[in-house]
């Protein structure tokens, strides 16, 4: 039983969190300014495939992150061209991205790799070592197992929150997602602003999946985000929209997820099968127990039309 | 009775697509457009995109056996595209139709070989008690969107992921359901509840029929029952529904019952007709399809029959399309991704077209649908 609850419980929940928590923080900052990311599921999924098809061809796991990267940029302004151009349905639209993941990295494995349904191993990104901190005992594994992606995932959350709440563009880009008409009014560029924050959400869902795919496993294998996009988006409305609950929802749920691996390891006796299912049954009863009315930005999922 | 102007997305959608000519040309915009799109994909997987459409139209059309495997695949097809269409003609964004039908399947395969009934009761019974379980497994999203607000897009998709551990384990060589003879199945179905074959030398079984019954029941609930008058009203205009009377709660929780309903009797209709067991991942995907499917065909049951012929040919044809152009069935996720973001789109642009040629509104009843299409005296 120690042996289930014991830092490596902390690390494995660490290490399934952190795409969670990239997507999520992602989510957050899209919906508050007013466009609903259902699409996170998607982005993932072709950030990990991306980061894997640049590492297989660079080499480089850093050239893997910047391609994650590129690829959430173009998905982000690809849906925000639907949902705030276009003024599309914004749910249908990011099932349509969330379709085309799905299926256009399916496809494309047996392109670039001449096998179907998942990569060959490519080289992953390499853990941190701090020095001093890793000699600690107990905690010193954590501080020798953590990449830079991982510190970087941590620091978003601060960050956010300092964005959001204590800069003057998180004050727009919140305006954007309260009432964009009267954003607009004090001068808000309410097109751009919300542009803006649905890019930055794709490049973060994206980074979640090359988290999921380069940091983690080192390999691509067709469907694996498994739903953890919608996961993220469970722990933005568990965590009320704000950056520091919504990292707790994210870490629950990876905690879960966490437990769920490390039971099956250590031959917790029940079905293997049925504790896959963890994870979505937490985020059911997370949702259905603390939200009860949930608190969304007023304005969210309604197109803003310039008058 | 007409209904208030829409105020909702999907209502918007539904509200802009009545009316049969301007269906019929969004339909075919849509489905070109969406080819038109998936060429440079084809393209990226390596395949001509001619031999690509000419091995789909030969594999779903260019023969008895394939017709009959059309209307095989668009059997399911047609059954989850109504669960879709119904939820979201409520505004209920049921993307759980994947476990539904799974559940659904999952029930008739151990009823049809567990229960020893006569001919016709059985297969009555399985039907009845897969949809049951798929109504069930709607029930806890309906729920929590009733009672608590939670959002049903994230319950039902997690209930999709919920769905496929329950089965895979019921079906595990621990499982409760699972056969003795053949690992990750359940025994075969008897006859007595197996829907029989009704074209040799095609696979192609009575689930049609049910499937075409389930279609006429959903248009007659939907548009002639005062049910499904307050379900379109909630989808359209929940604020105008309260004011009307409206329970939305009530409703959300009937029509995603009703909903779930359908997506059970998808999966049945597969394990009693074409496998005649219930085996692990017998769903390629269907539920998923059914969203592109119920949207193609503009949330209408007519609309989705034809909408789930065409899905029907790309999964007939997606064999030979693998076989000789050698594109993998992915393609067909690709498809079905497009066919949703160009609806997406289509209905945007009839939106402007309408507001720039000054046309009204029309309200989206089949009464006024069927004085647009009268010839003038």
């Amino acid at each position: 039983m120690s042996d289930l609850f014991s830092i490596g419980l902390v690390l494995a929940a660490i290490h399934l969190s952190m795409p969670l928590i990239f997507a999520a923080i992602g989510g957050l900052i899209s919906e508050r300014a007013g466009v609903i990311n259902i699409a996170l599921e998607g982005k993932m999924l072709f950030g990990a495939f991306v980061g894997v098809v640049a590492v297989w061809w660079s080499g480089s796991p850093t050239i893997g992150v910047l391609a994650g990267i590129a690829i959430g940029i173009a998905l982000g302004t690809l849906h925000a061209f639907f949902a705030v151009t276009l003024r599309a349905d914004q749910i249908v639209s990011a099932t349509a991205i969330n379709l085309l993941a799905l299926g256009i990295t399916g496809a494309l494995i047996a392109s670039v790799w001449g096998q179907p349904g998942i990569s060959p191993s490519v080289e992953q990104v390499p853990s941190l070592t701090v020095p001093g901190l890793a000699a600690l005992p107990w905690v010193g594994r954590i501080f020798s197992d953590l990449t830079a992606l991982d510190y970087t995932g941590f620091a978003l959350v601060p960050l956010a929150y300092y964005f959001l709440f204590h800069t003057p563009w998180g004050l727009r880009v919140r305006a954007c997602g309260e009432s964009p008409e009267a954003a607009a009014s004090t001068g808000v560029q309410v097109i751009r602003t919300r542009y803006l924050a649905v890019i930055v959400s794709g490049v973060l869902a994206s980074l979640g999946g090359v988290y999921l795919s380069l940091a983690a496993v080192g390999v691509f294998q067709a469907g694996m985000t498994q739903g953890r996009g919608f996961i993220a988006l469970a722990a933005v409305i568990f965590g009320k929209w704000l950056p520091f609950p919504v990292f707790g929802g994210a870490l629950l749920f990876g905690l879960a997820d966490a437990f769920q691996f490390r039971a099956q390891a250590v031959g917790l006796n029940v079905p293997h099968e049925l504790l896959i299912a963890l994870p979505y049954v937490v985020a059911i009863v997370a949702l259905a127990t603390f939200v009860g009315r949930a608190t969304a930005p007023a304005a969210i999922g309604q197109p803003y039309v310039k008058e | 009775m007409a209904l208030p102007r829409a105020e909702t997305g999907l209502g918007k959608l539904a509200e802009t697509l009545a009316g049969p000519t301007r269906t019929a040309s969004s339909f075919a915009l849509t489905i070109a457009l969406a080819l038109l799109a998936a060429v440079p994909i084809l393209y990226l997987a390596d395949s001509d995109p001619v031999t690509a459409y000419r091995a789909l139209l030969e594999g779903s059309l260019g023969s008895d056996r394939a017709i009959g495997e059309t209307l095989l695949a668009a059997t399911p097809l047609f059954l989850g595209g109504l669960a879709v269409a119904v939820a979201f003609q409520a505004g209920l964004f049921n993307l759980g139709v994947e476990g539904q039908l799974l559940m659904g399947g999952l029930v008739a395969g151990a009823l049809g070989a567990k229960l020893d009934l006569p001919a016709g009761v059985h297969l009555v019974v399985t039907l009845g008690a897969a949809m049951a379980a798929g109504a069930l497994w709607a029930l806890v999203p309906a729920l929590l969107k009733a009672l608590r607000g939670v959002h049903e897009v994230i319950t039902t998709i997690m209930l999709n992921f919920i769905a496929f551990s329950v089965s895979r384990y019921l079906v595990s060589p621990d499982g409760l359901l699972v056969s003795k003879t053949q690992p990750a199945a359940t025994d075969p179905v008897h006859e007595s509840a197996q829907l029989p074959r009704i074209w040799e030398p095609t696979r192609l079984h009575a689930g049609i029929f049910v499937a075409v019954a389930a279609g006429l029941a959903a248009w007659y609930v939907l548009f002639r029952t005062p049910f499904g008058y307050r379900l379109r009203v909630v989808g359209r205009n929940p604020v105008a529904a309260r004011y009307m009377g409206i329970s939305p709660s009530r409703t959300i929780v009937k029509t995603m019952l009703l909903s779930g309903g359908f997506a059970g009797l998808a999966g049945a209709v597969e394990v009693l007709g074409l496998h005649r067991r219930y085996f692990d991942a017998f769903s390629p995907g269907y539920g998923f399809d059914a969203i592109a499917v119920a949207l193609l065909g503009f949330l209408n049951p007519f609309g989705v029959a034809v909408a789930a012929l065409f899905f029907g040919m790309l999964r007939a044809g997606s064999v030979l399309l693998q076989a000789q152009a050698g594109v993998s069935r992915d393609m067909i996720s690709i498809i079905s991704g497009l066919v949703v973001a160009f609806v997406a789109a289509t209905v945007v642009l009839q939106r402007v077209s309408l507001r720039r040629h000054g046309e009204p509104m029309p309200l989206p009843s089949p009464t006024a649908a069927a004085e647009a299409t009268d010839t003038a005296p």
